[in-house]
């Protein structure tokens, strides 16, 4: 009860598919959320169909959309960290683990969420996941909270196995979906505009899971 | 040209921060890719001689490789690259080629302009 948790990803829309609904156990659970948000996905090629953005206004698009995806989930604290899209590799890492630490100092918290460094397909993913892991490694082993990481990458249960933490979070599907919907300029999901859609049997199946790996760091 | 040896590119990046230095980035999807493959978008653009200083710069990927240079207000970036210049001593030239040999994308780098 009444936690602390921290969501470290870089894009606007990295909290949709994979951990809303885990999130919104969470803040019925009596959590306290914050979601640092590297970039703006500013570089992002998705502008609604037909186009609504541009290149111009895609980051401040972007920003609503993240700012609606949160109370749809009932994320109490966004910080936009402010770097750039598709650069998060390139970094200088002591500015990009000096930020994380800084988080980590100030909440303390129970629970960190972000993507599994090196199976999480998009190179500002893993960058992301790897500067957290590297940051929370720096931590004394009795102080560092548990790091749970999304993996998507092609044969990555080979390589890390099965995810250790598994949400049915069939029951948090309606903040799901009204995250997902958030993003508007980037996802086009079918058959989830309707009031009554999280009660559908094929849209709890299709996302009623979310699974994490908790980061090993003696491997 | 050969194929990239990400160390000595590194250097090579290393070896050109905090200096002017005049810019080539270029990239196409070629001007015969709609006459080909009617759904393909013909899309290609270049920059050339643009004078540009970055302070801190890194090549990552395993293959083709990604180039990000972090300059005081903005970045430059390319996804695609496959070899460079091994011979150039004060220049950095890459490039991006496909399995048939044609250039997708460059990213050059030199003191003087091309």
């Amino acid at each position: 009860m009444n936690k602390k948790i921290l969501v470290v990803l870089p894009h606007p829309d990295d909290e949709s598919f994979g951990l809303s609904g885990t999130l919104a156990k969470h803040v019925q659970d009596g959590d306290r959320i914050t979601y640092a948000c590297l970039t703006l996905g500013e570089m992002g090629r998705n502008m609604g169909n037909p186009p609504f953005a541009s290149r111009v206004t895609l980051p401040a698009v972007r920003k609503l959309e993240l700012e609606e995806s949160c109370r749809a989930i009932g994320i109490q604290d966004l910080r936009l960290l402010g770097f750039r899209d598709k650069t998060i590799e390139f970094e200088e890492e002591e500015l990009l683990d000096g930020r994380i630490g800084e988080l980590l100092e100030e909440l303390r918290p129970s629970v960190v969420y972000t993507f599994y460094p090196g199976y999480a397909v998009h190179p500002d993913h893993d960058a992301c996941g790897e500067a957290v892991v590297r940051t929370v490694g720096r931590l004394p082993r009795e102080s560092r909270p548990p790091v749970r990481c999304m993996a998507f990458a092609r044969d990555h249960e080979d390589a890390i196995g099965k995810p250790d933490v598994v949400h049915d979070v069939r029951e948090f599907l309606k903040p799901k979906l009204a995250s997902i919907r958030a993003h508007r300029s980037q996802f086009n999901v079918p058959g989830i505009d309707s009031d009554k859609a999280y009660k559908s049997r094929e849209l709890q199946e299709r996302f009623g899971t979310e699974r994490f790996w908790t980061y090993r760091f003696d491997r | 040209m050969q194929l990239i040896d990400t160390a000595d590119v590194q250097r090579r990046i290393d070896a050109l921060r905090d200096r002017d230095l005049y810019v080539h980035l270029e990239m196409t999807s070629g001007a015969y890719t709609a006459y080909y493959d009617s759904t393909k978008h013909p899309a290609a653009n270049f920059i050339t001689n643009a004078v540009v200083r970055f302070s801190h710069g890194g090549i990552s990927g395993s293959g083709p490789y990604r180039v990000g240079l972090k300059m005081e207000n903005g970045w430059i970036y390319t996804e695609g690259l496959t070899h460079y210049e091994g011979t150039e001593t004060d220049r950095l030239i890459m490039a991006g080629h496909d399995t048939q040999g044609k250039l997708i994308v460059s990213l050059q780098l030199s003191p003087e302009p091309f």
